[in-house]
């Protein structure tokens, strides 16, 4: 098992959000395909859910799996991890796979330790990229401490297990032509009882992660009126609200705009960062976004370090400008 | 005579309160904390050291229940002598007993040898309703150490606790947050829950409570206090699968920046970028 001479095994467990395969699992067979093509081997996935079916699954194989596990059961309508748990750990004890990797998000980051910990195996949060070095090791790369360092991590213990990011890898253009295995499973219906769902749930509206724009304030806004002038920009430019954290801490705003290091990792084609100074744990959440433009009373602000475009100037007298100048262009032309 | 009538109390308090255990860790201020370029390792003299913000909420959590249960909170920690002062903290902010796992062969542990230990010293204490623990640490930012303990003690666990609804004296209502929606869930105890910074805004500790914390007394309980209940194989550097290979100190990324001074200036210049990207 794991010798450099027999390729790897990945397993990449799937993760369903209602009834669509959440893209952090294809980006993850797309990495998985890129390894054994180096390595030799094959790329595995697992998927539980109450409603899913072949066709579905089979989306698996057309981004990159040979051999799709089907867990199909009522019981997997519940996120109840005692029972994914017991299910997924029973078939890496039956299949072997020598790296199983999940999506590092609240599904993965809640499943992920649980399985490890009763393989007895090491896990890697948060990778951001999967290597093999010249012994045919994974290298897990994984930011630390506010992401000021990058960590090559490696796990002595079979099978190696890492959650990913999402928005980091690459996934591969869907191939419909591709052929492989759909496997249907046996649910274990254990531990039903332990966790019970009450109602039903409660879907969120804001998206921030997937957002391609995004208008953010700061503690320069002053009070949480000004979010208000800014949620008027980002819906005219078909974007959302974001927060660094001191709004969030004084309660100008809900948390589940906070972007960095405590909130959420974005990546949109345009971060409008209003009377945010641009501390390390904000620009965490935020530097990789494809445009970063800086409007700040305080020219020695850091955020204009990061930006491309930087307005050092009051928000209150900038944003009505450019509502006003959208506002006119769009009629103008309309 | 009068110790039989203590424990006779004990025993009966016992039975009806709910006992909460909340997992702390001692961390560097991370705001504040500097980095050795050189070694990519985090100069811990630098900082102050204080309680994961994040287990602030916890603590807040686990007070918050026994004001209206009734209960006995157990602070547990891992980690060197030096944390006896986040413990003390934990006791101004409201925990009835302090433990702290120190032994040089827990060193170096990474998230599983660290569940294993920790999950070796609730075995000990024993009777246990509610595990509580924070998000995720701001020094390791794994998020891992809950449910692992939580498999090794084969208990449920909910993450991202948001908010909590009901406690009764034998299950928990609480909501439970995932990207795209809320879950309001319910368990039986024992569960342990980690919660988020929404859950609560934790109080302050008063000079009253501070001033009792400095005299409280933190049991510390070294590796053969946990014999029988931990296989050292397990615990510390030895215990630990995953290994840091090396560490790559990252640049700060910059960029070059089009400062405008004029507002009307970056405003023309704005518009553009808006153009440009199909916005306007």
């Amino acid at each position: 098992m794991g010798d450099k001479a027999q390729g790897r095994k990945i397993l990449v467990v799937a993760e369903l959000r209602g009834e669509t395969i959440h893209p952090v699992t294809f980006e993850l067979l797309g990495k998985s395909r890129e390894i054994v093509e180096h390595t030799g081997g094959e790329v595995y996935s697992v998927v539980f859910g109450s409603s899913i079916d072949k066709a579905k699954a089979s989306e698996l194989i057309h981004y990159g799996a040979d051999r799709v596990f089907l867990f199909k059961d009522p019981v997997f309508s519940v996120l109840n991890p005692m029972l994914y748990a017991y299910n997924l750990v029973k078939l890496c004890r039956e299949e072997k796979p020598d790296i199983i990797l999940m999506g590092a998000t609240c599904f993965g980051r809640s499943l992920g330790p649980r399985v490890a910990a009763a393989l007895k195996t090491g896990l890697t949060a948060d990778c951001i990229d999967l290597r093999i070095d010249e012994n045919g090791e994974l290298i897990q790369v994984r930011p630390a401490f506010v992401g000021n360092i990058l960590a090559h991590i490696k796990t002595k213990t079979k099978p190696v297990m890492s959650t990913v990011r999402y928005r980091v890898m690459k996934a591969r253009e869907k191939d419909e032509s591709r052929s492989g295995l759909i496997i249907e499973k046996t649910a274990e219906k254990l531990f039903q009882d332990r966790i019970r769902l009450v109602g039903e749930a409660v879907p969120k509206r804001l998206n921030i992660t997937d957002a391609e724009i995004i208008v953010a304030g700061g503690r320069g806004l002053g009070s949480a009126e000004g979010f208000k002038l800014l949620g008027e920009l980002a819906s005219l430019l078909g974007g959302v609200v974001g927060s660094s954290r001191p709004p969030v801490d004084d309660g100008w705003i809900r948390k589940e705009h906070q972007v960095g290091y405590s909130g959420s990792i974005v990546k949109p084609r345009l971060y409008i960062a209003c009377g945010i100074s641009g501390s390390p744990q904000h620009l965490f959440g935020m530097k990789d976004a494809e445009t970063i433009v800086a409007i700040n009373s305080d020219p020695s602000a850091p955020i204009f370090r990061v930006a491309d475009y930087g307005i050092v100037g009051d928000l209150y007298q900038v944003i009505p400008l450019m509502i006003k100048e959208i506002k006119a262009r769009r009629s103008s032309v309309g | 005579m009068e110790g039989l009538k203590t424990s006779l109390k004990t025993s009966v308090l016992l039975k009806q309160l709910l006992n909460i255990i909340v997992l702390v860790k001692q961390v560097p201020d991370i705001e504040r904390v500097k980095f050795d370029v050189e070694t990519g390792r985090i100069d811990r003299s630098s900082a102050p050291a204080e309680i994961n913000p994040f287990d602030l909420n916890a603590i807040e959590a686990a007070v918050q229940i026994k004001e209206k249960m009734g209960g006995f909170i157990t602070a547990l920690s891992m980690g060197p002598m030096q944390a006896v002062s986040s413990l003390r903290d934990a006791v101004a902010r409201g925990v009835d007993d302090a433990i702290l796992l120190e032994d040089r062969r827990f060193a170096g542990a990474d998230t599983l040898a660290t569940s294993h230990t920790l999950a070796a010293a609730i075995r000990k204490i024993g009777s246990y309703d509610i595990i509580l623990c924070g998000e995720k640490t701001v020094d390791g930012d794994t998020g891992q150490v809950g449910a692992e303990v939580a498999q090794l003690l084969e208990i449920p666990h909910i993450y991202y606790v948001s908010r909590i609804i009901r406690v009764s004296e034998n299950s928990i209502t609480v909501v439970s947050e995932a990207e795209n929606a809320s879950y309001t869930l319910e368990s039986g105890f024992p569960v342990l829950l980690s919660v988020t910074r929404d859950v609560n805004k934790p109080r302050l500790p008063t000079l009253k409570s501070k001033m009792k914390a400095m005299k409280s007394e933190v049991k510390i309980w070294h590796a053969e206090d946990l014999s029988g209940f931990l296989d050292l194989d397990k615990a510390g550097y030895a215990g630990s699968p995953t290994w840091v290979q090396k560490v790559i100190v990252q640049k700060e990324k910059t960029r070059q920046c089009r400062i405008h001074r004029q507002v009307e200036d970056g405003l023309q210049e704005l518009m553009r970028l808006l153009e440009a990207k199909g916005l306007v």
